[in-house]
């Protein structure tokens, strides 16, 4: 039988003080988690425009990566590097407790599953940069 | 019981179909544009970007996690105190993620 949800505006709602997610050091990592997202959308707005000026042809493409190389766009991206490895990993666990590794009878322990999941990730991190480099 | 048909499951499906992309593939990309090239560490070829598989993979790669963003900030920001206006956000923030998919197709289109 196929149960939807009850109309929203019976649901009960409890009312949270606007620093709820300061007060404990998970509450703060959820959002940090939450948040990846932002500079994962941020860089690849970037990358689109990178692209952009790509199809503005060679020379606008070539202006625009250099400024690449300015200690403001570097830092940039070093900071949606280290958000793009939090969700990385925070995922993959996360993946780990929605999709539990089942081995015949029993559950593989989490980080097992977590573990796998970043194996592969590094391989396939690897394998794009292998293709970029033959290419 | 309310037996409405919603929209939701597919907005859940492209949430969790972009939190993939981003976790595989977003960090390797960063490093190999945003630092490795601009740091002179590896050649910065743009040739790549002329064949359609690797523009169709783009397209892949940058649109999924624009609907995994729109997801996640639009239920983060009504945690943190927006949930009168639920609503606004959240056809505010997918409809942000539908234009970005066509701009990211008319982008690579026009490479």
């Amino acid at each position: 039988m196929t149960r939807n949800r009850p109309d929203p505006s019976l649901l009960f709602h409890p009312r949270m003080p606007a620093n709820w997610w300061l007060r404990k050091r998970t509450y703060f990592l959820f959002i940090v988690r939450e948040f990846t997202s932002v500079f994962i959308a941020a860089y690849l707005i970037v990358f689109l425009v990178q692209l952009y000026q790509l199809g503005n042809g060679p020379g606008a493409y070539q202006a625009f990566m250099g400024k690449f190389a300015s200690p403001g766009w570097l830092g940039f991206h070093a900071v949606a590097l280290a958000f793009a490895i939090y969700h990385s990993l925070t995922w993959f666990y996360t993946t780990s407790i929605v999709i539990p590794l089942r081995i015949g009878a029993m559950v593989a322990p989490r980080y097992v599953f977590t573990l796998l999941n970043v194996a592969v990730w590094l391989a396939v991190s690897a394998a794009i940069l292998a293709i970029y480099l033959i290419w | 019981m309310n037996h409405r048909k919603t929209l939701e499951p597919m907005w859940w499906g492209l949430f969790s179909a972009g939190g993939v992309v981003a976790a595989f593939l977003i960090p390797i990309h960063i490093v190999l544009l945003g630092l490795a090239i601009p740091l002179g560490w590896l050649p910065g070829s743009a040739e790549i970007f002329q064949s359609w598989i690797v523009r169709l993979y783009l397209f892949v790669l940058i649109s999924l996690p624009l609907y995994h963003w729109a997801h996640r900030f639009s239920f983060t920001m009504s945690d943190l105190g927006l949930r009168p206006i639920r609503k606004p956000l959240a056809i505010l923030c997918y409809g942000s993620a539908i234009a970005g998919t066509v701009v990211t197709a008319w982008v690579l289109l026009r490479i």
